[in-house]
Protein backbone atom coordinates (compact mmCIF):
# COMPACT_ATOMS: atom_id res chain seq x y z
CA UNK A 1 0.00 0.00 0.00
CA UNK A 2 1.33 3.30 -0.99
CA UNK A 3 1.95 5.35 1.90
CA UNK A 4 0.80 9.48 2.12
CA UNK A 5 2.56 11.61 5.05
CA UNK A 6 0.43 13.85 5.81
CA UNK A 7 1.72 15.05 9.61
CA UNK A 8 4.10 17.40 8.44
CA UNK A 9 3.75 19.91 11.16
CA UNK A 10 4.87 16.73 13.41
CA UNK A 11 8.11 16.38 11.71
CA UNK A 12 9.76 16.18 8.20
CA UNK A 13 11.85 14.15 6.99
CA UNK A 14 15.70 15.14 6.38
CA UNK A 15 16.35 15.49 3.29
CA UNK A 16 19.11 13.30 1.22
CA UNK A 17 21.25 16.76 0.59
CA UNK A 18 21.09 17.41 3.71
CA UNK A 19 22.34 13.96 5.20
CA UNK A 20 25.22 14.43 3.12
CA UNK A 21 26.21 16.87 4.28
CA UNK A 22 26.11 16.01 8.03
CA UNK A 23 27.15 12.22 7.35
CA UNK A 24 31.27 13.50 7.35
CA UNK A 25 30.91 15.54 10.81
CA UNK A 26 30.18 12.10 12.38
CA UNK A 27 33.42 9.28 11.96
CA UNK A 28 35.33 11.91 9.49
CA UNK A 29 35.14 15.09 10.77
CA UNK A 30 35.03 14.82 14.45
CA UNK A 31 36.46 17.67 16.37
CA UNK A 32 35.29 19.47 18.69
CA UNK A 33 34.84 23.31 17.81
CA UNK A 34 36.30 24.34 20.92
CA UNK A 35 39.65 22.42 19.94
CA UNK A 36 42.43 24.69 19.00
CA UNK A 37 44.20 22.00 16.85
CA UNK A 38 43.08 21.07 13.03
CA UNK A 39 40.25 18.69 13.94
CA UNK A 40 38.47 21.56 15.74
CA UNK A 41 38.84 24.29 13.62
CA UNK A 42 37.33 22.30 10.70
CA UNK A 43 34.17 21.84 13.03
CA UNK A 44 34.46 25.38 13.79
CA UNK A 45 35.01 26.51 10.32
CA UNK A 46 31.78 24.26 9.67
CA UNK A 47 29.37 25.10 12.51
CA UNK A 48 30.11 28.80 11.86
CA UNK A 49 29.44 28.49 7.74
CA UNK A 50 26.15 26.97 9.28
CA UNK A 51 25.53 30.01 11.65
CA UNK A 52 26.01 32.12 8.57
CA UNK A 53 23.39 29.84 6.41
CA UNK A 54 20.94 29.69 8.79
CA UNK A 55 21.16 33.52 9.43
CA UNK A 56 20.84 34.22 5.41
CA UNK A 57 16.86 32.46 5.78
CA UNK A 58 15.66 34.49 8.57
CA UNK A 59 17.97 38.05 7.73
CA UNK A 60 19.50 38.21 10.87
CA UNK A 61 23.70 38.55 11.79
CA UNK A 62 25.25 35.23 12.45
CA UNK A 63 26.29 36.55 15.88
CA UNK A 64 22.34 36.86 17.02
CA UNK A 65 22.19 33.00 16.56
CA UNK A 66 22.28 30.54 19.84
CA UNK A 67 22.33 27.04 18.37
CA UNK A 68 19.85 25.02 20.79
CA UNK A 69 18.28 21.24 20.76
CA UNK A 70 15.30 22.03 19.06
CA UNK A 71 12.13 24.53 19.25
CA UNK A 72 11.32 23.33 22.79
CA UNK A 73 14.60 24.22 24.11
CA UNK A 74 14.57 28.05 22.51
CA UNK A 75 10.99 28.67 23.82
CA UNK A 76 12.07 27.50 27.21
CA UNK A 77 15.64 29.58 26.84
CA UNK A 78 14.10 32.59 25.49
CA UNK A 79 11.35 32.69 28.57
CA UNK A 80 13.60 32.39 31.29
CA UNK A 81 16.30 33.59 30.08
CA UNK A 82 14.95 37.20 29.43
CA UNK A 83 13.06 37.04 32.34
CA UNK A 84 15.81 36.30 34.51
CA UNK A 85 18.16 38.60 32.51
CA UNK A 86 15.69 41.83 33.56
CA UNK A 87 14.13 40.67 37.12
CA UNK A 88 15.20 44.35 38.11
CA UNK A 89 13.27 45.80 35.46
CA UNK A 90 9.65 43.65 35.69
CA UNK A 91 8.24 40.69 36.29
CA UNK A 92 5.11 40.68 33.94
CA UNK A 93 4.93 37.80 30.62
CA UNK A 94 2.20 38.41 27.90
CA UNK A 95 1.27 35.35 25.89
CA UNK A 96 -1.49 33.82 24.15
CA UNK A 97 -3.57 31.01 25.41
CA UNK A 98 -3.02 29.24 22.33
CA UNK A 99 0.88 28.81 22.67
CA UNK A 100 2.54 25.45 22.54
CA UNK A 101 3.18 24.12 25.29
CA UNK A 102 6.97 24.39 25.39
CA UNK A 103 5.95 28.12 25.77
CA UNK A 104 2.72 27.27 28.53
CA UNK A 105 4.50 24.98 30.55
CA UNK A 106 7.28 27.64 31.32
CA UNK A 107 4.87 30.38 31.51
CA UNK A 108 2.79 27.83 34.54
CA UNK A 109 6.61 27.37 36.31
CA UNK A 110 7.40 30.87 36.35
CA UNK A 111 4.24 31.91 37.90
CA UNK A 112 4.83 29.59 40.71
CA UNK A 113 8.33 31.64 40.68
CA UNK A 114 6.34 34.63 41.40
CA UNK A 115 6.53 36.27 37.87
CA UNK A 116 2.78 37.72 36.40
CA UNK A 117 1.67 36.24 33.39
CA UNK A 118 -1.18 37.13 31.36
CA UNK A 119 -2.76 34.41 28.82
CA UNK A 120 -4.67 36.48 25.92
CA UNK A 121 -7.83 35.18 24.55
CA UNK A 122 -7.99 34.18 20.67
CA UNK A 123 -10.48 35.27 18.47
CA UNK A 124 -12.72 32.29 16.50
CA UNK A 125 -9.89 32.31 14.20
CA UNK A 126 -7.06 31.93 16.58
CA UNK A 127 -5.91 35.40 16.09
CA UNK A 128 -4.40 37.34 18.84
CA UNK A 129 -5.99 40.74 18.76
CA UNK A 130 -3.00 43.33 19.02
CA UNK A 131 -4.93 46.01 20.35
CA UNK A 132 -4.92 43.79 23.43
CA UNK A 133 -1.76 43.14 23.70
CA UNK A 134 -1.39 46.40 23.81
CA UNK A 135 -4.23 46.72 26.87
CA UNK A 136 -2.28 44.11 28.85
CA UNK A 137 1.29 46.08 28.88
CA UNK A 138 2.02 47.52 31.91
CA UNK A 139 5.06 49.16 33.51
CA UNK A 140 6.20 45.68 34.70
CA UNK A 141 6.22 43.94 31.50
CA UNK A 142 9.60 42.63 30.23
CA UNK A 143 8.32 40.30 27.40
CA UNK A 144 5.62 39.57 25.15
CA UNK A 145 5.72 35.97 23.38
CA UNK A 146 3.36 35.47 20.44
CA UNK A 147 3.52 32.31 18.31
CA UNK A 148 3.83 33.61 14.73
CA UNK A 149 1.88 30.43 13.82
CA UNK A 150 0.16 27.90 15.55
CA UNK A 151 0.95 24.50 14.84
CA UNK A 152 -2.84 23.01 15.07
CA UNK A 153 -4.59 25.37 13.33
CA UNK A 154 -2.36 26.90 11.58
CA UNK A 155 -3.70 30.56 11.71
CA UNK A 156 -0.82 33.18 11.48
CA UNK A 157 -0.33 35.79 14.04
CA UNK A 158 -0.41 39.38 13.03
CA UNK A 159 3.25 39.40 14.78
CA UNK A 160 4.39 42.93 12.53
CA UNK A 161 1.59 44.85 14.35
CA UNK A 162 2.90 43.63 17.66
CA UNK A 163 6.49 44.29 17.12
CA UNK A 164 5.07 48.23 16.74
CA UNK A 165 3.36 47.99 20.24
CA UNK A 166 6.04 46.11 21.73
CA UNK A 167 8.91 48.68 20.46
CA UNK A 168 6.49 52.02 21.32
CA UNK A 169 6.55 50.18 24.94
CA UNK A 170 9.97 49.37 25.13
CA UNK A 171 8.86 45.69 25.72
CA UNK A 172 10.68 42.85 24.16
CA UNK A 173 8.86 40.19 22.06
CA UNK A 174 9.93 36.76 21.22
CA UNK A 175 7.86 34.58 18.93
CA UNK A 176 7.69 30.61 18.48
CA UNK A 177 8.59 30.52 14.71
CA UNK A 178 8.74 26.63 14.88
CA UNK A 179 5.72 26.21 11.94
CA UNK A 180 6.83 29.45 9.61
CA UNK A 181 10.93 28.93 9.42
CA UNK A 182 11.42 27.55 6.02
CA UNK A 183 8.02 27.30 5.05
CA UNK A 184 6.92 30.82 4.81
CA UNK A 185 9.02 33.89 4.83
CA UNK A 186 10.43 34.47 8.16
CA UNK A 187 12.62 37.70 8.67
CA UNK A 188 13.24 38.70 11.90
CA UNK A 189 13.40 42.80 10.99
CA UNK A 190 10.35 42.47 9.24
CA UNK A 191 8.39 40.74 11.75
CA UNK A 192 10.65 43.33 14.17
CA UNK A 193 10.86 40.47 16.79
CA UNK A 194 13.85 40.61 19.38
CA UNK A 195 13.96 36.74 19.83
CA UNK A 196 12.52 33.72 18.03
CA UNK A 197 12.75 30.00 18.35
CA UNK A 198 12.79 27.54 15.44
CA UNK A 199 13.41 24.08 14.71
CA UNK A 200 15.49 21.80 11.85
CA UNK A 201 13.12 18.94 11.85
CA UNK A 202 10.56 21.09 10.81
CA UNK A 203 11.53 22.50 7.36
CA UNK A 204 13.36 19.01 6.38
CA UNK A 205 16.62 18.96 8.53
CA UNK A 206 17.56 16.49 11.40
CA UNK A 207 15.77 15.79 14.91
CA UNK A 208 17.45 17.87 17.78
CA UNK A 209 18.71 20.56 16.90
CA UNK A 210 17.49 24.20 16.70
CA UNK A 211 18.16 27.47 17.12
CA UNK A 212 17.00 30.70 19.31
CA UNK A 213 17.54 34.18 17.56
CA UNK A 214 18.70 36.87 19.96
CA UNK A 215 18.50 40.67 18.70
CA UNK A 216 21.91 42.60 19.20
CA UNK A 217 21.80 43.90 22.66
CA UNK A 218 19.00 41.73 24.31
CA UNK A 219 19.77 40.64 27.35
CA UNK A 220 19.74 36.70 28.09
CA UNK A 221 20.65 34.71 31.03
CA UNK A 222 21.89 31.50 30.13
CA UNK A 223 19.28 28.80 30.22
CA UNK A 224 22.03 25.90 30.23
CA UNK A 225 25.47 26.67 32.07
CA UNK A 226 28.98 24.43 31.51
CA UNK A 227 31.05 25.98 29.10
CA UNK A 228 31.36 28.92 26.92
CA UNK A 229 30.15 27.64 23.84
CA UNK A 230 27.55 29.45 21.91
CA UNK A 231 29.38 33.26 23.62
CA UNK A 232 28.93 31.73 27.00
CA UNK A 233 24.97 31.91 26.17
CA UNK A 234 24.55 28.12 25.90
CA UNK A 235 26.89 25.71 27.08
CA UNK A 236 27.54 22.13 26.31
CA UNK A 237 29.57 20.91 22.61
CA UNK A 238 27.95 21.85 19.82
CA UNK A 239 25.86 19.35 18.07
CA UNK A 240 27.88 19.59 15.08
CA UNK A 241 26.24 17.13 12.35
CA UNK A 242 23.21 18.54 13.77
CA UNK A 243 24.26 21.97 13.17
CA UNK A 244 25.58 21.77 9.81
CA UNK A 245 22.03 19.86 8.75
CA UNK A 246 20.24 22.97 9.85
CA UNK A 247 22.54 25.09 8.24
CA UNK A 248 22.21 23.23 4.94
CA UNK A 249 18.31 22.92 5.52
CA UNK A 250 17.94 26.32 6.12
CA UNK A 251 20.20 26.94 2.73
CA UNK A 252 17.61 25.26 0.71
CA UNK A 253 14.36 26.79 2.50
CA UNK A 254 15.79 29.74 1.55
CA UNK A 255 16.25 29.16 -2.43
CA UNK A 256 13.11 26.90 -2.48
CA UNK A 257 10.88 28.94 -0.22
CA UNK A 258 8.39 30.63 -2.72
CA UNK A 259 8.55 27.80 -4.59
CA UNK A 260 7.03 25.84 -1.17
CA UNK A 261 4.44 28.02 -0.59
CA UNK A 262 3.46 28.18 -4.37
CA UNK A 263 3.26 24.01 -4.48
CA UNK A 264 1.41 23.91 -0.84
CA UNK A 265 -1.13 26.41 -1.55
CA UNK A 266 -3.83 25.26 -4.20
CA UNK A 267 -2.96 21.59 -2.58
CA UNK A 268 -4.49 22.53 1.01
CA UNK A 269 -7.43 24.64 -0.65
CA UNK A 270 -8.61 21.94 -2.97
CA UNK A 271 -8.28 19.01 0.16
CA UNK A 272 -9.75 22.28 2.61
CA UNK A 273 -13.00 22.51 -0.34
CA UNK A 274 -12.75 18.77 -0.93
CA UNK A 275 -13.52 18.25 2.65
CA UNK A 276 -15.98 20.62 3.38
CA UNK A 277 -18.28 20.02 0.04
CA UNK A 278 -18.06 15.99 0.24
CA UNK A 279 -18.68 15.85 3.98
CA UNK A 280 -21.66 17.55 5.59
CA UNK A 281 -21.59 18.93 9.02
CA UNK A 282 -17.37 19.53 9.49
CA UNK A 283 -16.03 22.50 10.39
CA UNK A 284 -12.88 25.03 9.57
CA UNK A 285 -10.72 24.93 12.12
CA UNK A 286 -8.72 28.42 11.47
CA UNK A 287 -8.38 31.01 9.60
CA UNK A 288 -9.24 30.73 6.43
CA UNK A 289 -6.71 32.74 4.69
CA UNK A 290 -4.24 33.99 7.05
CA UNK A 291 -3.22 30.17 7.71
CA UNK A 292 0.05 28.13 7.17
CA UNK A 293 0.10 27.00 3.30
CA UNK A 294 0.49 23.48 4.84
CA UNK A 295 -2.13 23.32 7.45
CA UNK A 296 -5.69 21.99 6.82
CA UNK A 297 -7.37 21.25 10.58
CA UNK A 298 -11.26 20.25 10.29
CA UNK A 299 -13.74 19.05 13.30
CA UNK A 300 -16.20 16.61 12.26
CA UNK A 301 -19.08 16.39 14.23
CA UNK A 302 -20.53 13.18 15.77
CA UNK A 303 -17.13 11.18 15.47
CA UNK A 304 -13.64 11.47 17.66
CA UNK A 305 -10.25 11.84 16.37
CA UNK A 306 -8.27 9.04 16.95
CA UNK A 307 -10.86 6.70 15.38
CA UNK A 308 -10.49 8.79 12.03
CA UNK A 309 -6.57 9.21 12.89
CA UNK A 310 -6.59 5.26 13.21
CA UNK A 311 -9.09 4.66 9.93
CA UNK A 312 -6.36 6.90 8.22
CA UNK A 313 -3.68 5.36 8.62
CA UNK A 314 -5.33 1.99 7.89
CA UNK A 315 -5.71 3.52 4.59
CA UNK A 316 -1.88 4.16 4.63
CA UNK A 317 -2.17 8.09 5.30
CA UNK A 318 -0.58 9.76 8.57
CA UNK A 319 -2.60 12.32 10.16
CA UNK A 320 -2.70 13.94 13.78
CA UNK A 321 -5.93 15.11 16.02
CA UNK A 322 -6.22 17.19 18.87
CA UNK A 323 -8.44 15.12 20.71
CA UNK A 324 -7.56 13.93 24.12
CA UNK A 325 -7.62 10.49 23.42
CA UNK A 326 -4.68 10.46 21.09
CA UNK A 327 -2.79 12.98 23.94
CA UNK A 328 -2.84 10.65 26.93
CA UNK A 329 -3.89 13.56 28.83
CA UNK A 330 -7.70 12.94 28.44
CA UNK A 331 -7.74 16.82 28.19
CA UNK A 332 -8.58 17.96 24.29
CA UNK A 333 -6.48 20.63 22.66
CA UNK A 334 -6.51 23.70 24.55
CA UNK A 335 -5.99 25.51 21.12
CA UNK A 336 -9.49 24.23 19.88
CA UNK A 337 -11.24 25.02 23.52
CA UNK A 338 -9.78 28.29 22.94
CA UNK A 339 -11.32 29.30 19.56
CA UNK A 340 -14.65 28.04 21.01
CA UNK A 341 -15.20 24.93 19.89
CA UNK A 342 -17.08 22.48 22.40
CA UNK A 343 -15.43 19.64 23.53
CA UNK A 344 -17.12 17.19 21.08
CA UNK A 345 -16.03 19.21 17.88
CA UNK A 346 -12.32 19.59 19.79
CA UNK A 347 -12.60 15.73 20.36
CA UNK A 348 -13.83 15.10 16.54
CA UNK A 349 -10.90 17.39 15.03
CA UNK A 350 -8.25 16.15 12.50
CA UNK A 351 -5.20 18.42 11.46
CA UNK A 352 -3.55 16.98 7.86
CA UNK A 353 -0.53 18.93 7.39
CA UNK A 354 1.18 18.57 3.93
CA UNK A 355 4.83 18.84 2.58
CA UNK A 356 6.91 19.21 -0.24
CA UNK A 357 6.12 15.72 -1.87
CA UNK A 358 2.77 15.48 -1.44
CA UNK A 359 0.66 15.99 -4.83
CA UNK A 360 -2.77 16.49 -6.63
CA UNK A 361 -3.07 12.57 -6.61
CA UNK A 362 -2.64 12.41 -2.64
CA UNK A 363 -5.41 15.26 -2.50
CA UNK A 364 -7.33 12.80 -4.56
CA UNK A 365 -6.58 9.65 -2.44
CA UNK A 366 -8.01 11.60 0.93
CA UNK A 367 -11.19 12.69 -0.75
CA UNK A 368 -11.81 9.33 -2.01
CA UNK A 369 -10.96 7.73 1.22
CA UNK A 370 -12.11 10.14 4.32
CA UNK A 371 -15.75 10.60 3.45
CA UNK A 372 -16.08 6.73 3.35
CA UNK A 373 -14.39 6.97 6.95
CA UNK A 374 -16.14 9.14 8.40
CA UNK A 375 -19.71 7.90 7.15
CA UNK A 376 -18.69 4.68 8.64
CA UNK A 377 -17.63 5.76 12.24
CA UNK A 378 -21.01 8.42 12.01
CA UNK A 379 -23.08 4.83 11.77
CA UNK A 380 -21.23 3.83 14.76
CA UNK A 381 -21.84 6.92 16.82
CA UNK A 382 -24.56 7.60 18.95
CA UNK A 383 -24.85 11.04 18.85
CA UNK A 384 -25.44 11.01 15.03
CA UNK A 385 -29.57 10.53 14.39
CA UNK A 386 -29.64 10.46 10.60
CA UNK B 1 -0.63 4.31 20.98
CA UNK B 2 0.22 0.81 21.03
CA UNK B 3 -2.96 -1.18 20.66
CA UNK B 4 -3.07 -5.23 20.69
CA UNK B 5 -3.83 -6.90 17.58
CA UNK B 6 -6.98 -8.16 18.62
CA UNK B 7 -7.72 -4.28 20.32
CA UNK B 8 -7.02 -3.22 15.92
CA UNK B 9 -9.10 -6.43 14.78
CA UNK B 10 -12.21 -5.61 17.24
CA UNK B 11 -11.92 -1.57 15.96
CA UNK B 12 -11.51 -2.44 12.35
CA UNK B 13 -14.52 -4.99 12.43
CA UNK B 14 -16.18 -4.38 15.18
CA UNK B 15 -19.32 -7.13 16.19
CA UNK B 16 -22.66 -5.96 16.95
CA UNK B 17 -22.96 -2.53 15.95
CA UNK B 18 -26.37 -0.71 15.93
CA UNK B 19 -29.30 -0.18 17.12
CA UNK B 20 -31.95 -2.48 18.54
CA UNK B 21 -35.64 -2.63 17.61
CA UNK B 22 -37.33 -2.98 20.64
CA UNK B 23 -34.47 -3.66 23.37
CA UNK B 24 -35.17 -4.87 26.65
CA UNK B 25 -32.22 -2.50 28.16
CA UNK B 26 -30.81 0.59 27.34
CA UNK B 27 -27.43 1.95 28.89
CA UNK B 28 -26.04 5.18 28.21
CA UNK B 29 -22.54 6.16 29.72
CA UNK B 30 -20.50 8.97 29.23
CA UNK B 31 -20.50 12.62 28.18
CA UNK B 32 -18.76 14.04 25.16
CA UNK B 33 -16.96 16.35 26.80
CA UNK B 34 -14.64 13.25 28.36
CA UNK B 35 -14.67 12.19 24.42
CA UNK B 36 -16.45 8.70 24.51
CA UNK B 37 -19.90 8.04 24.85
CA UNK B 38 -21.35 4.26 24.86
CA UNK B 39 -24.78 3.24 24.34
CA UNK B 40 -25.48 -0.68 24.59
CA UNK B 41 -28.71 -2.51 24.13
CA UNK B 42 -29.71 -5.72 25.17
CA UNK B 43 -32.12 -8.32 24.24
CA UNK B 44 -33.28 -10.42 27.59
CA UNK B 45 -34.93 -13.80 27.11
CA UNK B 46 -35.80 -16.30 30.89
CA UNK B 47 -33.09 -14.09 32.34
CA UNK B 48 -30.75 -14.69 29.85
CA UNK B 49 -29.10 -11.64 27.63
CA UNK B 50 -29.75 -13.68 24.02
CA UNK B 51 -28.51 -10.51 21.92
CA UNK B 52 -26.28 -6.81 22.92
CA UNK B 53 -25.78 -4.11 20.27
CA UNK B 54 -23.49 -1.28 20.64
CA UNK B 55 -23.28 2.60 19.32
CA UNK B 56 -19.85 3.99 20.48
CA UNK B 57 -18.55 8.34 20.33
CA UNK B 58 -15.04 7.85 21.28
CA UNK B 59 -11.49 6.51 20.14
CA UNK B 60 -10.48 3.14 19.18
CA UNK B 61 -10.38 1.72 22.47
CA UNK B 62 -13.85 2.68 23.00
CA UNK B 63 -15.12 1.07 20.07
CA UNK B 64 -13.41 -1.86 20.61
CA UNK B 65 -14.47 -2.85 24.27
CA UNK B 66 -17.97 -1.93 23.07
CA UNK B 67 -17.57 -4.94 20.13
CA UNK B 68 -15.19 -7.02 23.23
CA UNK B 69 -17.83 -6.75 25.77
CA UNK B 70 -21.38 -6.84 23.40
CA UNK B 71 -19.39 -10.48 22.04
CA UNK B 72 -18.97 -11.26 25.71
CA UNK B 73 -22.23 -10.79 28.03
CA UNK B 74 -24.36 -12.76 24.50
CA UNK B 75 -25.54 -16.02 26.29
CA UNK B 76 -24.96 -14.94 29.71
CA UNK B 77 -27.15 -14.99 32.35
CA UNK B 78 -27.83 -11.76 33.95
CA UNK B 79 -26.07 -12.46 37.21
CA UNK B 80 -23.22 -14.22 34.74
CA UNK B 81 -23.29 -10.80 32.98
CA UNK B 82 -23.17 -8.36 36.38
CA UNK B 83 -19.50 -10.25 37.35
CA UNK B 84 -18.18 -9.16 34.19
CA UNK B 85 -15.34 -6.81 35.10
CA UNK B 86 -13.84 -3.81 32.77
CA UNK B 87 -10.42 -5.73 33.36
CA UNK B 88 -12.06 -9.19 32.02
CA UNK B 89 -12.66 -7.13 28.89
CA UNK B 90 -9.45 -5.44 29.24
CA UNK B 91 -7.75 -8.75 29.05
CA UNK B 92 -9.98 -10.43 26.41
CA UNK B 93 -8.66 -7.29 24.34
CA UNK B 94 -5.08 -8.70 25.33
CA UNK B 95 -4.66 -5.14 27.16
CA UNK B 96 -5.14 -1.55 26.86
CA UNK B 97 -2.75 1.32 27.13
CA UNK B 98 -3.01 2.58 30.65
CA UNK B 99 -4.55 6.12 29.26
CA UNK B 100 -7.21 3.61 27.60
CA UNK B 101 -8.82 1.28 30.47
CA UNK B 102 -11.01 3.86 31.75
CA UNK B 103 -12.92 3.01 28.15
CA UNK B 104 -13.30 -0.71 29.72
CA UNK B 105 -14.74 1.20 32.24
CA UNK B 106 -16.97 2.60 30.17
CA UNK B 107 -18.24 -0.43 28.78
CA UNK B 108 -18.73 -2.51 32.23
CA UNK B 109 -20.87 0.73 32.83
CA UNK B 110 -22.58 0.69 29.86
CA UNK B 111 -23.61 -2.83 30.89
CA UNK B 112 -24.50 -2.62 33.85
CA UNK B 113 -26.78 0.60 33.15
CA UNK B 114 -28.33 -1.57 30.70
CA UNK B 115 -29.22 -4.32 32.97
CA UNK B 116 -30.77 -1.48 35.33
CA UNK B 117 -32.64 -0.37 32.73
CA UNK B 118 -33.96 -3.65 31.79
CA UNK B 119 -34.77 -4.85 35.70
CA UNK B 120 -36.38 -1.66 36.34
CA UNK B 121 -38.80 -2.46 33.14
CA UNK B 122 -39.49 -5.52 34.29
CA UNK B 123 -39.30 -5.71 37.95
CA UNK B 124 -39.99 -2.11 38.48
CA UNK B 125 -36.64 -2.10 40.65
CA UNK B 126 -33.37 -1.20 39.25
CA UNK B 127 -30.22 -2.62 39.95
CA UNK B 128 -29.73 -3.05 43.76
CA UNK B 129 -26.66 -1.04 44.70
CA UNK B 130 -25.59 -0.38 41.23
CA UNK B 131 -22.45 1.73 41.34
CA UNK B 132 -20.83 2.92 38.11
CA UNK B 133 -17.37 3.50 38.25
CA UNK B 134 -16.67 5.64 35.53
CA UNK B 135 -18.99 8.33 37.70
CA UNK B 136 -17.57 7.41 40.86
CA UNK B 137 -13.89 8.90 38.84
CA UNK B 138 -15.73 12.36 39.10
CA UNK B 139 -15.37 14.87 36.45
CA UNK B 140 -13.04 13.89 33.40
CA UNK B 141 -13.12 10.12 34.28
Amino acid sequence: MKRIYLDNAATTPTLPSVLKEMLPYFSERYGNPSSLHSFGQEARAAVEAARARLAGLINCQPAEIIFTSGGTESDNAALFGVLYANKSKGDHIITSKIEHHAVLEPCQWLEKQGFKVTYLDVDKYGLVDPAAVKAAITDKTVLVSIMHANNEIGTIQPIEQISTITKEAGVLLHTDAVQTVGQIEVDVDKLGVDLLSLSAHKFYGPKGVGALYVRKGTRLEPYIRGGGQEKRRRASTENVPGIIGLGKAAEIAKAEINERVAHLLPLRDRLIKGILDNIPEVILNGHPVQRLPKNVNVSVKYIEGEAMLLKLDLEGIAASTGSACSSGTLDPSHVLLAIGLTHELAHGSIRFSLGRTNTDKDIDHVLEVFPKIVKKLRQMSPLYKK
Amino acid sequence: MNYSDKVMEHFKNPRNVGEMDSPDGIGRIGNASCGDIMEMYIKVKDNVITDAKFKTFGCAAAIATSSMITEMVKGKSIPAALKLTNQMVVEALDGLPPVKVHCSVLGEDALKSAIDDYLKKTTGKGLEGLKLKNNEAGPGH
